[in-house]
């Protein structure tokens, strides 16, 4: 099938007081029409950046795309006039933004923020675009929808807010929707359903989405495919099922194992990953995981490692790591064994613990 | 399932919210109609305003006016410096009830008259100053840089000049060439009070949209392909509405007495077109025979104002319930 969107080799950079931000730092995608594919990472890994550099709605100053190309049905976004790209938004590409709360409009009515697309990419009228708002509202679970289109954003709840959001980028019927953490601001029952409802869309309409979140949980039943970044860059990429069970990167390793468990015993710990992201105005000159890595050996803070495949796994997983690349030391360690014995660690975590319950006076 | 469905419709039913629901200007209309003294205010402009109209109305050959003298009519033989009736001092004439100024001219009739200059210098300015400076305001607040640059420095310029000298200067100036004497020099004083007041307003307007550009929905509604324009006018400015209306409701007023000022300075409205301002001008230098024509002027001026001040305080505490003080 032929690509919907390639990115190649995007840059994207702040320009501060302090110095050149490189907050995406030569990533290269892409997602295939209908395909659903998962960006993820810690914050600040470039993740929002990126989606908003697709649309190029990164605030220019301070920020600009310095370099690479977004090709989009065989366009190039990047070398598009102003007029071009906005008739690309909210028409080809859309958006749903992460907090629900303030990506709407607090005085204008639902009715008359999701007709706005309508109106402007569409060229629907007043009442036409009444009623395919509805239609809309009908089709994300808005209960009585004829009569709550009148209403403003402050009469509905967070999980109905990105409902209409999600209404919003479904409007116009775009090819691809790019959802920036768009189950983070809500609590976890609610979660279920919008994820639920994406899910559903995304199947019934054939779009493409380009699922960002910090939460592998979200991602491993909703996509295709995941790119995983650290600081600007694509640290590894694979079939969703393929990085879950044959994950190549230490840094998705660490993600892996602070998934909390329900299996676990209660008192079980999770397991960070130690440090913060790097500073982007300096990045590490080898490795960028590489100060966190308990794996790592000298090459790794001298030179960083390019993205390419990884023996023992599907022929598209490539990860940027010396250790699991060609000869390198981590190949045949299988990360699950390296925390441990699943078991093992459940002995250690409940000594520990139980040292600290009798430390806790009362307990 | 009929039992699902079932449970759908009492869900559907429930979501339907058993108040009615209020937008927010439905809310703040609520607020200020419980406000008695902006409800008071609002009486008095209604009451001015009516009378302004009816100062004089010809539809065809109907011909209606309260004011029962012409305000420049000098009558023959001049009664002049005539007492209002109720004082009950000799120098009264029944057939004028407020008396009469130093020409023998009616100051009932003359003060109707005038609150058409003083309705019409009140609402004029502030329309052009809002529509000016809103713009400004906008545009150098949502574009930055060096729009923003150039506009706010040209502001600051006029910012900087103390706001009632200039006024002066600006009317003193012009009054005596063509463009002065339009309409008895009204529309001078529209341009001048316009010209000093826009400033204000697009430094308020400025202000408003450099915070809220930095919010979540305009993004959002740039990423479904909102223009510029759009952004601004949709939904930049609906946004900062409320204290823009706030400031309008003080803005009226404050040309009001800035044309009055004018007027009794002598370089506003050119006589015999009856003004407030103009009509104490007059009256002045016979301050000590005849204080009532000074003094009815100007409780018409005090009254207006105060009306103003009440529903602009009005509009404050129920646009923004928080500021309350």
């Amino acid at each position: 099938m032929a690509d919907l969107l390639e990115v190649t080799d995007l840059h994207t950079q702040f320009f501060t007081r302090d110095g050149v931000v490189r907050a995406v730092d030569g990533v290269t995608f892409r997602v295939a029409a209908g395909e659903t594919l998962g960006i993820v990472g810690e914050s600040g890994c470039g993740k929002s950046v990126t989606a908003l550099s697709l649309m190029r709605l990164i605030p220019q100053p301070p920020g600009k795309i310095v370099k690479g190309s977004i090709m989009f049905d065989g366009q190039d976004i990047l070398k598009m006039d102003d007029d071009d790209v906005r008739g690309i938004r909210g028409n080809n590409i859309a958006m749903i933004f992460q907090d629900p709360m303030t990506s709407l409009n607090p005085v204008l009515t639902i009715s008359r923020q999701i007709s706005e697309a309508l109106e402007l990419h569409l060229k629907m009228d007043k009442s036409e675009a009444r009623k395919r708002t509805i239609e809309l509202l009908e089709l994300v679970n808005i209960p009585s929808a004829k009569k709550r289109v009148d209403d403003y954003p402050h009469q509905f709840s967070g999980g109905m807010r990105q409902r209409v959001m999600i209404a919003m980028a479904l409007s116009c019927n775009p090819k691809l929707i790019l959802a920036d953490e768009p189950t983070t601001a809500l609590d976890v029952t609610i979660q279920a359903q919008i994820l639920d409802l994406l899910k559903n869309l995304a199947r019934e309409f054939r779009t493409a989405f380009i699922l960002i979140t910090h939460d592998l949980g979200v991602v491993a039943g909703m996509t295709q495919r995941i790119n995983v970044m650290y600081a600007g860059r694509i640290v590894e990429k694979a079939d969703t099922g393929e990085l879950f069970a044959n994950p190549k990167m230490p840094y998705t390793w660490g993600l892996l194992r602070s998934i909390p468990r329900l299996d676990e015993s209660r008192r079980a710990k999770l397991v960070p990953i130690e440090g913060l992201p790097p500073d982007l105005i300096a990045p590490p000159p080898g490795c960028k995981f590489e100060p966190r890595c308990q794996y790592r050996r000298d090459i790794c803070s001298e030179k960083e490692p390019e993205l390419k495949h990884i023996p023992n796994s599907k022929p598209d997983h490539e990860a940027r790591c010396w250790g699991t690349q060609d000869g390198g030391w981590l190949v045949n360690t299988d990360w699950r064994h390296e925390i441990g014995d699943t078991r093992v660690l459940e002995a250690i975590k409940q000594e520990t613990a139980s040292i600290t319950a009798t430390d806790t006076p009362g307990e | 399932m009929a039992t699902a469905s079932a449970t759908q419709r009492r869900a559907a039913e429930l979501n339907v919210l058993a108040r009615k629901q209020r937008s927010l200007w439905q809310d703040a209309a609520y607020r200020l109609f419980r406000n008695k003294a902006a409800v008071a205010g609002l009486i008095v402009i209604a009451a001015a305003f009516l009378v302004a109209i009816f100062a004089d109305i010809s539809v065809g050959d109907f011909h209606f006016s309260i004011a029962p003298y012409s305000p420049t009519l000098i009558p023959q033989p001049p009664a002049s410096q005539m007492e209002p009736l109720w004082t009950g001092s000799k120098y009264t004439d029944p057939r004028y009830l407020l008396g009469t100024d130093f020409l023998g001219r009616d100051i009932l009739s003359r003060l109707i008259y005038a609150s058409r200059i003083s309705m019409v210098v009140g609402f004029v300015p502030t329309a052009i100053v809002f529509a000016l400076g809103v713009t400004v305001g906008l545009v150098a607040g949502f574009f930055g840089g060096w729009i923003d640059q150039l506009l706010m420095r040209f502001t600051d310029v006029i910012y900087a000049f103390p706001d009632f000298l200039f006024l002066i200067i600006i009317v003193a100036s012009f009054r005596t060439s063509a463009f002065g004497k339009i309409m008895d020099g009204l529309l001078l004083i529209f341009v001048a009070i316009a010209i000093v007041g826009w400033v204000g307003v697009a430094r308020l307007t400025r202000g408003q949209v450099l915070s809220l550009k930095e919010r979540e929905f305009v993004e959002a509604a740039r990423s479904v392909g909102a223009t510029p324009v759009r952004l601004m006018w949709k939904h930049l400015l609906p946004n900062a509405l409320a204290p823009l209306i706030v400031t309008a409701a003080f803005a009226v007023p404050g040309a009001i007495l800035g044309e009055a000022t004018l007027s009794f300075l002598g370089v506003g409205i050119i006589p015999p077109t009856a003004s407030w301002g103009g009509m104490i001008n007059e009256g002045f230098p016979l301050f000590g025979t005849n204080p009532w024509a000074v003094l009815m002027p100007a409780l018409c001026i005090s009254i207006v104002m105060l009306a103003f001040t009440f529903v602009g305080d009005g509009l404050r505490d129920a646009l923004d319930p928080r500021m309350k003080t």
